[in-house]
């Protein structure tokens, strides 16, 4: 399998919480994408999971679709995103990377297209929206020939019998959605995050990440302590959009982004 | 794909999963998974319940007011020297157009699942104002998510969603057309699950939503099937009806899927002109990809993307279709043709013109392609038209076409 595995090996082991910051491929420039996911590493990203823009992000917030809007105007396209991956990959050959992104633009590349360019980028791991356990098979086995994880979503409304059938497909993590909603959306309830955690370990060993409404220190402090990852998306794209609407460059949004990870770093840090 | 012509055939698809063919499907995010369940097993029971079906059938009855006509319009047809041309008369329906059949159906579900919310997408406002109204009749509190652009070229369906109690939102991403109007309804609805119905509009989204919109719009095809053996005596020789997502040309054609003698004709959006990037004819220019729930033929760049779309129509100006009319083109027993602006509002002027019947724009694109397949065909030939909607809500748009403002 990919590198993810063994990544959180490593970090049980060093009793760690992977933190994983989403950012958009393209936003806020082609050029800003590579050394932005460089300084995400660098202020204590484990995991990064680049966004692929999409012109229909069903998922999304206002926040991230605007990201989506922003990086589509400069042409960002599946091929731009995997071609980030492979520079990336140039000087960085540990740090596991996803894509996350929708159906369509995999499907129209072809899925043994994507798997054959995404393992020459050096991805580890897709994950596609709005591709449940039900219509995968055509996918999982192309990821499989090039040993990539497919990353399956579990929600708040999975049913338990849903979320072994789930397991059973699932490979590199599950991702647990935080909240019924959108990225981004602010409704989050930490103890039935915990509980639902519980409930995917029940039927699988592999490690959880929680996802969306996840936005400051303290939101990833507590949802830390019952996941082994927590991923931080709307923040750190709203950190970034936030500086350019302010007159900021874009080597200042990175900053941004990277500077608000880092305290997300520490706040789960603190809950070990 | 070798296929029976036998109407069990037809009647088979789509399977457990969904599928026509290679389309349809269930390609929506996890938390809708469930819902999506819990919609298909309630469907199940209920389709077969004879309660739930009087039920509805007495709305179609004395709030529809169906069944609609079939009305032979003899003068225009004579006027082409054709074939005899029928309209099935979608237009006389309570609030305007074919839309409610399948309003009152999803309604009816909703109130069964003890859901007190609905929402909606609309494009030009036909099936929000459909939506609206079976809430106001059933006091569930409703939301039509609506384009921003919409709602401009819509301001009197806006209106009348307003007036029945709706609250209309307006949608500011991407496009700002029926589309995104779509990626808005399902965002309220992956948040909103519990408590809200989504009833789409279209023979579109994921499954079940295809086949039940198929089944409540199929009132259309049994009454004109039926109505054309007590008036002519025969079946017709061809359907035609206009496609965007496609519910009113599934309603027409699915009944009569099994008659291989009558030919059926969906009669896609051109804009203006095929050759233009202006359009909206997924089934003639597009290629199959998955947007809002289902895999069907999609316009879409090179890189998945999904392309703006530009109809006179603003019912017409979609990407996607629905996934069985995908399949139907794929088999063959269905031809997918084009009208483009010009022709359909050619058409619009005609019939207000030959016979005091003024259609909706999307309908008028159904008229201009039977007006060229009647000139082709004897007089001892008949072609039933689906009348889709009435145009009242176009007059706008079509006045200013004429240089008129109100």
């Amino acid at each position: 399998m990919s590198r993810i595995a063994g990544h959180f090996r490593k970090l049980a082991e060093e009793r760690r919480t992977a933190l994983i910051p989403y950012v958009v491929a393209g936003d806020p420039g082609q050029a800003y994408t590579v050394p932005l996911m460089h300084r995400l590493v660098e202020n204590g990203a484990d995991i990064l999971e680049l966004g692929v823009p999409f012109s229909d992000p069903m998922a999304e917030g206002p926040v991230i679709q605007l990201a989506h809007e922003r990086a589509l105007a400069n042409g960002t396209s599946l091929s731009a995103a995997l071609a980030m991956v492979r520079e990336f990959r140039a000087t960085d050959t540990t740090t596991p990377v996803l894509l996350m992104g929708y159906a369509n633009p995999v499907m129209r590349m072809g899925y043994a297209a994507f798997a054959d360019a995404a393992a020459a980028a050096g991805l580890d791991a897709l994950l596609t929206v709005d591709i449940p356990p039900e219509e995968v098979e055509g996918i999982n086995s192309e990821l499989q020939r090039v040993a990539m994880d497919n990353i399956f979503l579990v929600a708040p409304t999975t049913p338990e019998e849903r979320i072994a059938r789930i397991a059973g497909r699932a490979s590199g993590f599950i991702y647990y959605v935080s909240l019924k909603g959108v990225t981004g959306a602010g409704h989050l309830d930490t103890a039935e995050v915990a509980n639902r955690v519980d409930a995917i370990r029940r039927h699988s060993p592999l490690p959880v990440a929680v996802g969306f409404g996840i936005k400051d220190a303290a939101s990833a402090r507590a949802v830390a302590q019952a996941a082994d990852g927590v991923v931080v998306g709307s923040a750190l794209v709203h950190a970034m959009a936030e500086t350019i609407e302010n007159g900021g460059e874009p080597t200042a949004a990175i900053e941004a982004a990277a500077a608000l990870l880092g305290d997300i770093r520490k706040g789960i840090d603190s809950a070990r | 794909m070798s296929i029976s012509t036998k109407q069990e055939a037809f009647a088979a698809v789509p399977d457990a999963e969904g599928r026509f063919g290679e389309y349809g499907g269930k390609f929506v995010s996890e938390t809708l998974m469930s819902a999506l369940a819990e919609l298909e097993q309630l469907y199940r029971e209920l389709s077969s319940d004879p309660g739930f079906q009087r039920e509805l059938d007495a709305d179609l009855t004395h709030y529809v007011g169906r069944p609609s006509p079939l009305y032979e319009a003899t003068r225009w047809s004579d006027t082409i020297g054709g074939a005899r041309i029928f309209l099935k008369r979608e237009d006389l329906n309570h609030t305007g157009a074919h839309k409610v059949n399948n309003t009152i159906g999803q309604a009816l579900l909703a109130k069964h699942m003890g859901k007190k919310r609905v929402i909606a997408e609309t494009g030009a406002g036909q099936h929000g104002v459909a939506t609206a109204t079976i809430a106001a009749r059933l006091g569930l509190q409703c939301q039509v998510f609506m384009g921003e652009e919409d709602i401009h070229r819509q301001a009197l369906n806006v209106y009348r969603m307003k007036l029945l109690g709706a609250e209309v939102i307006s949608v500011t991403s991407g496009s700002r057309t029926l589309k995104d109007a779509m990626n808005e309804a399902m965002r309220d609805w992956v948040t909103n699950v519990d408590d809200t119905f989504y009833i789409i509009g279209t023979v579109a989204g994921p499954h079940p939503y295809p086949l039940l919109v198929r089944d409540f719009q199929c009132v259309i095809g049994r009454e004109a099937r039926a109505q054309s053996l007590a008036q002519a005596g025969r079946l017709p020789d061809a359907l035609v009806a206009c496609v965007g997502g496609g519910s009113n040309a599934i309603g027409l054609f699915h009944p009569f899927l099994g008659d291989e003698a009558v030919a059926m004709y969906g009669v896609e959006a051109g804009g203006h002109g095929l050759s233009t990037s202006e359009h909206a004819a997924p089934l003639n220019a597009g290629t199959p990809g998955v947007l809002h729930g289902n895999r069907t033929y999609l316009m879409q760049d090179s890189d998945g993307q999904i392309m703006h779309t530009h109809s006179i129509s603003a019912g017409l100006d979609y990407p996607g279709v629905g996934p069985e009319h995908a399949w139907l083109k794929d088999v063959g027993r269905v031809k997918y043709v084009v009208a483009n602006d010009d022709e359909a509002l050619r058409a619009f002027h005609t019939l207000t013109r030959i016979e005091g019947i003024m259609p909706a724009l999307e309908s008028s694109h159904a008229l201009a392609y039977a007006e060229k397949l009647a000139a082709k065909m004897s007089p001892q030939q008949m072609i039933v038209v689906n009348l889709s909607g009435r145009g009242d809500k176009d007059i706008h748009t079509v006045a200013q076409l004429d240089g008129i403002e109100f």
